[in-house]
């Protein structure tokens, strides 16, 4: 049992990851008042372009996160473009981004489709990971694990503690405000889209790079939507981001060690469990959102600076 | 005294609407100038020119002296002016001192900064009389707190030209003397106030000069020592020759009553306190009032769509108050929402289809199947009888103009025979012949028998079209007159501090 549970734990993190580095993106752009359900889209650019680039530059993971973030990057561009500047409907620019993504990866991803990658390595933290069930939960994880511990901090530290996080969140809740008061609106819904789509495009390739160790057509497999599901959870606070990937990386860890433990429990009921959690967890928050929504007060709105009515 | 602000001949449009025709205005250092007019005057829509949020399709506009073309909040801000917005711009989950810190950069890390923005916003309350900590929420404060936040805000980024949209209309009488004190103030030590208003006591009382506009245009700019408030009253609402209206053949039983009724805004401020009137069968009752006195939320109340927390609605003697809008529907009411396309019409649904909503609810076109001929043939008869141009019935509703859409939704309203109307600001936005076209249909209605009431900011429809006037001031009926009604002593009423 302790073996299991540790086994479990040990591979939560590399399901929470992905989760958590989408969900503080999501977090970002809605926080600057924009809804971005492009984030699957997001993510599959950024693991095509990880395995890509982590196949064809020296098998350097460093080089294959570089490159997913600056996909989810590009992809946030268009988006932004669209939304921020043209001001169109952004829960259906949204949904494109996503059916985009898919088959702009499809296309050009055939080339590396189904080649199996050594990707990320656990570390070896030499005495620290010899430690009985600690040693192997927390001290011999990968790199990119280590690293989004700093990340969520960091999201969170410039949202809730320097001017330019105020001026977004402004943005976000009231952009009539934040314009008479001399803010850039379109400036910061620009860049927190852009910053957003990198951190999905992160998340993508350290799903490739981590999780997978492959590429395979659509294998986000509906993680850009948990995510999505997740901010609600979080009420775009990261802190709690993180408690809400670690409880549904969890879940998908969870899967795994029940094939391995050989319990029979049909494949697809098991694959289905994160969206369970997820439905069940909008219906939390929707029974208890009674008080105050957390939400954004312009969420999804665009701003036009004339508009009258 | 220098010239603190000149904008001339500034002319601004939407949508075809003339808010700003060639307006002019000044604004001195050291004096208070008050800008009156009614609702739609285009008060609003010069100072926000002034302050960057609107482009101005035409005019000059000096500061100090030195012509100047305003881009944005961000370039008004940087030439000295400051405006308090009748919709306070501020962020509702933040605390005072990140709002008060958006607008006004001190410098320095942030978390300082923060601390000392705070500071600052506490030593500006010392010298302005103000209570208010920095650190509480804005959706925690009053109204009143607020509003002392917006002026904080704008005295911090340097403005040298304040502007104060309407500032007193959400105060109590004694906070706004105390606002207005602390206003006479800041003059007194050489800024340029502007104070927007419709309040004649406030000009008299704290104004140096007066600046009055009607319909978008400055007809007056005068001291107002020089004036009384007959003529102030006057050069605000006009003197429109009165069209010739047949008046209603006699009294009759009251179709629509309401009794002692009460209800809040959305944000829970009391807007109606204590309506009580009645509509009688063959007339039309006109309530007249400066905007958000409680119109919006009168009409709201009638339609169903916003409770009443106290008092009753009686149609033909039932009382429905707390029916829902289909069952006052049945029970003979028609409703004409001023904004078209929130209540009235379904933009992306064809005309025959929004003309037969009403009679599809009444079961006119069958239950389960839609008579969809009959609905067709009833649409066109409607189309004729309306004058409603520019489309057939499969034409999308939101392809018609804003007249044409205004005629059918009076059309649907009145086809179901429907003995009483509530209709609220019928002509807003049309032009001189929809509106005309809208307003016979009003009067037809009413030759026919038709109960209407007609709530409307523009103070000349209701004195043309009603029998009789009620003026809406502060959620209350304070005055009722009988055709012919004076049209001085409305407008006393309406701008009064009843």
């Amino acid at each position: 049992m302790i073996e299991f549970l540790a086994n479990w734990l040990a591979f939560t993190p590399v399901f929470a990851v992905p989760l958590l580095l989408a969900t503080l993106g999501l977090i970002v752009n809605e926080r600057a008042g924009v809804i971005n359900l492009g984030a699957e889209g997001m993510m599959l650019c950024g693991a095509l372009a990880g395995v890509a680039c982590y196949i064809e530059f020296g098998e350097s993971t460093a080089v294959g996160m570089t490159a997913a973030a600056f996909a989810g990057l590009l992809i946030a561009f268009l988006f932004a473009f669209v939304v921020v500047v043209l001001r169109a409907d952004q829960v259906v620019t949204g949904i494109t981004i996503v059916f985009f993504g898919a088959g702009l990866t499809g296309l050009i991803g055939l080339r590396w489709n189904d080649t199996a990658i050594a990707g990320f390595q656990k570390l070896d933290l030499g005495f620290l990971s010899q430690i009985p069930f600690f040693g192997k939960v927390v001290f011999a994880q990968d790199a990119m694990v280590y690293l989004t511990v700093p990340i969520a901090f960091g999201v969170w530290y410039f949202l809730f503690r320097t001017r330019a996080g105020l001026n977004l969140r402004a943005v976000g809740e009231n952009p009539q405000a934040a314009d008479a008061a001399g803010i850039a609106v379109d400036f910061y819904r620009f860049w927190a889209v852009a910053a957003g789509g990198a951190l999905c495009g992160l998340a993508g390739g350290y799903l490739a790079l981590a999780a997978a160790k492959i590429w395979v057509n659509e294998m986000t497999h509906g993680r850009g939507w948990i995510a999505i599901a997740l901010v609600i959870f979080a009420r775009w606070m990261p802190g709690r981001a993180v408690f809400g990937a670690i409880l549904f990386g969890g879940i998908e860890a969870l899967i795994p060690r029940i094939f391995a433990a050989g319990w029979p429990v049909p494949q697809y009921f098991l694959q289905m469990t994160p969206f369970l959690a997820t439905l069940g967890v909008l219906v939390w928050v929707g029974l208890a959102g009674k008080r105050r929504s957390a939400a954004p007060g312009a969420l999804g709105l665009p701003y036009v600076r004339e508009d009258r009515w | 005294m220098t010239v603190a602000l000149e904008m001339s001949d500034v002319s601004k449009e939407f949508d075809g609407n003339r808010a700003l025709d060639s307006a002019c205005f000044r604004a001195e250092y050291g004096r208070v100038q008050a800008l009156l007019g009614e609702n739609g005057a285009g008060k609003s829509s010069l100072m926000n020119v002034v302050c960057g949020l609107y482009a101005p399709d035409a005019g000059r506009i000096a500061v100090d002296g030195v012509p100047v073309s305003i881009d944005g909040p961000a370039h008004a801000r940087a030439l000295g002016i400051g405006m308090v917005h009748q919709h306070f711009k501020l962020v509702r989950p933040f605390t005072v001192a990140e709002n008060v810190a958006l607008a006004n950069r001190l410098g320095g890390r942030w978390t300082d900064e923060l601390a000392r923005v705070a500071e600052t916003v506490e030593r500006y309350c010392g010298e302005l009389g103000f209570e208010l900590d920095p650190a509480s929420r804005i959706d925690s404060i009053s109204v009143a707190e607020r509003q002392r936040v917006e002026i904080v805000k704008v005295l911090m980024s340097g403005a040298r030209i304040l502007i104060l949209d309407e500032p007193t209309a959400v105060l109590t009488d004694d906070e706004a003397d105390r606002l207005l004190a602390v206003v006479r103030g800041l003059a007194g030590r050489g800024a340029a106030v502007v104070l927007i208003t419709h309040k004649l006591r406030e000009v008299h009382d704290f104004a140096d000069r007066v600046t009055i506009m009607r319909a978008g245009r400055t007809v007056a700019d005068e001291d107002p020592k020089t004036l009384d408030d007959r003529r102030m009253t006057e050069l605000m609402v006009g003197s429109a020759p009165r069209s010739a209206v047949a008046a209603r053949s006699g009294g009759g039983r009251a179709r629509l009553e309401i009794a002692d009724l009460s209800a809040a805004r959305d944000d829970g401020v009391a807007a109606l306190a204590g309506v009580t009137l009645a509509v009688q069968e063959g007339e039309i009752y006109g309530v007249a009032g400066v905007g958000g006195n409680g119109q919006t939320e009168l009409a709201e109340v009638l339609m169903g769509v916003r409770p009443a927390l106290h008092g009753t609605v009686s149609l033909d003697g039932e009382d429905r108050t707390a029916a829902h809008p289909g069952e006052r529907r049945k029970g003979g009411l028609g409703t004409v929402p001023s904004d078209r396309y929130l209540y009235g019409l379904t933009a992306d649904l064809s005309v025959a289809e929004n003309f037969g909503l009403a009679g599809l609810a009444a079961g006119r076109y069958g239950s389960w199947w839609v008579a969809s001929a009959r609905m067709r043939g009833d649409t066109e008869a409607a189309i004729a009888d309306f004058e409603i141009q520019g489309g057939g019935p499969a034409t999308r509703s939101r392809l018609l103009s804003g007249g044409n859409a205004q005629k059918l939704v009076l059309a649907r309203e009145l086809s179901g025979g429907a003995g009483i109307l509530v209709a609220h600001s019928p002509t807003r936005g049309l032009d001189v012949r929809a509106c005309a076209a809208v307003q016979s249909q009003l009067l037809e209605a009413r030759d026919r028998g038709a109960a209407v009431l007609l709530i409307s900011e523009d103070l000349d429809e209701v004195l043309d079209l009603s029998d009789r006037v009620g003026v809406l001031n502060r959620g209350r009926i304070v005055g009722e007159f009988a055709r012919p009604a004076d049209r001085h002593a409305v407008g006393r009423l309406m701008v009064g501090h009843a």
